[in-house]
């Protein structure tokens, strides 16, 4: 199983640290020729979005792998990585691949001073510590096929959007891999139905 | 400060990797490193370059600049204050700073004591020529370092000597046997937890960026190859002949470092760089501020 990891700037080594432990080969994407037909997955990293938007289509990153992600690739967002994915972004008029029908709040509270840690559930895998930093929060959802996963204060920070896994906050940063075997375990089940069809 | 702030903080640093911060003195410069790809901002009224040339006190810049660089753009303000200076770095948590930089270029308030950043929530990064200042710097409380360089020079021996300095010292920490240990935290002046951490990690427990004297996308690769996470840019990008374009080329020279093919044209027709001025020309010598 090999996944592909957006590394054009932001904490993408942390993924690669737990995807690894996991026993999944990773690849560092930083250039259109590093995305190759051969990844089961792709993992938007935390960072900065304006910076990785840039850049994914200034290094002619962003058609290729908006094509994957239409095409159902497993995809795993965190933070500027769901911003990255957003249809909508209600406070900035950007938006990058739109592939996931959320209307997304950037930087929603507030400066560094705002970012916290809260355990909270996380449906289909439970009670998580979620760390926001500077994060972002889904004010709504624009289709039924949305499934929310987690809530804080009324606000989405998690959701599953057919094989789009999307999270405000930074699973990578602590010791808990939960959502990385809960994203592996959806490559796997994406490789079996592609093998049957 | 409570360690889950620490932890927020450190995080914050975590996300800047593999970025380029850009120094700016206006929000229509704020703007410009913003399109062209800056991970965050550091607001100050006089870029390192004019401090230099301007001579006299260096100090905090005025609050109602900075806060319009905030509003300016969507990507985390930095600002220094004074080392030493803590009411300075009041004043900057007061106004929501994204992380404080308790800098070099400024002309210290204290030259004995540090600020205590344990006691703020608002992150801190500073300077640090080798392992021990850096470890010293994150016992007292700082969420990321970066090397000192020698700021304003577009001079890039100093970042070089103080990154390789550092790996070089990071690698010996990490050969030692463990009952070494304890001799070793002694020499550098540091806990030793902290040097128990290197030991076992091989790596600072903080983000580790170059900064001081990058001009271009070639510095920019050389600091990346040598072992940065990230690269602050200073005078380089506003001190040369067309800020949006070097910026952007930097910006790019950071994510792909190991690329030279690209970075080769990158590299083009970028205009003319930063005057320099190299370090035996240079009558302060601002790496020797704090240690």
């Amino acid at each position: 199983m090999k996944i592909g990891i957006l590394a054009v700037q932001g904490a993408f080594i942390e993924h690669q640290k737990m995807l690894e432990d996991l026993g999944a080969e990773c690849v560092l994407l930083r250039k259109k020729s590093d995305i190759t037909e051969d990844i089961d997955g792709l993992v938007l990293p935390g960072g900065e979005s304006t910076v990785q938007g840039k850049l994914l289509r200034e290094l002619d990153m962003y058609e290729v792998l908006k094509d994957k992600i239409e095409n159902d690739l497993p995809v795993l967002a965190t933070c500027a990585g769901l911003i990255l994915l957003s249809e909508d972004l209600s406070n900035d008029p950007n938006i990058y691949f739109a592939t996931l029908p959320v209307i997304t709040k950037r930087n929603a509270y507030g400066r560094q001073l705002g970012s916290f840690k809260k355990i909270a559930n996380l449906n289909e895998i439970g009670g998580f510590e979620m760390v926001f930093i500077r994060a972002p929060y889904i004010e709504a959802v624009k289709s039924t096929d949305v499934k929310v996963l987690a809530t804080i204060d009324e606000y989405i920070v998690a959701v599953r959007y057919k094989n789009q896994l999307a999270l405000t906050f930074h699973p990578e940063l602590g010791e808990d891999n939960r959502v990385h075997r809960y994203f592996l375990d959806m490559v796997n089940n994406f490789q079996v139905r592609h093998r049957y069809i | 400060m409570a360690n889950t702030q620490y932890e927020l903080n450190k995080g914050l640093a975590q996300m800047l990797k593999g970025g380029v911060i850009m120094d700016v003195t206006t929000p229509e410069q704020a703007k410009i490193a913003e399109k062209a790809g800056a991970c965050a901002v550091m607001a100050l009224e006089r870029i390192p370059a004019d401090i230099r040339a301007a001579g006299g006190v260096s100090r905090m810049s005025d609050p109602k600049m900075i806060k319009g660089i905030q509003e300016a753009v969507s990507i985390p303000v930095m600002a220094k204050c004074r080392i030493g200076h803590f009411a300075e770095a009041q004043i900057l948590e007061a106004i929501e700073i994204d992380y404080i930089d308790e800098s070099e270029v400024l002309s210290p308030a204290d030259d004995v004591y540090h600020i205590d950043k344990r006691k703020f929530k608002v992150p801190f990064v500073c300077g640090a020529r080798d392992l021990g200042e850096a470890l010293r710097r994150i016992n007292e409380g700082a969420s990321m370092i970066r090397t000192k360089g020698e700021p304003g020079t577009g001079d890039i021996v100093q970042a070089v000597r103080h990154m390789r300095k550092m790996n070089e010292e990071i690698a010996r920490i990490t050969s030692l046997r463990e009952d070494e240990l304890y001799e070793a935290a002694k020499s550098l002046q540091v806990p030793y937890d902290l040097v128990l951490y290197v030991h076992e990690n091989g790596k600072l427990p903080v983000v580790n960026f170059a900064a001081g004297g990058v001009a271009t996308p070639a510095d920019a690769a050389l600091m990346m190859q040598l072992g940065a996470e990230g690269v602050f840019v200073g005078s380089g990008i506003f001190k040369s002949g067309d800020p949006a374009k070097r910026a952007a080329a930097i910006v790019k020279a950071v994510t792909n470092y190991t690329d030279a093919k690209l970075i080769a044209e990158l590299s083009e027709n970028l205009g003319e760089a930063m005057v320099g001025i190299n370090e035996q020309e240079i009558k302060l010598i601002m790496e020797e501020r704090g240690k």
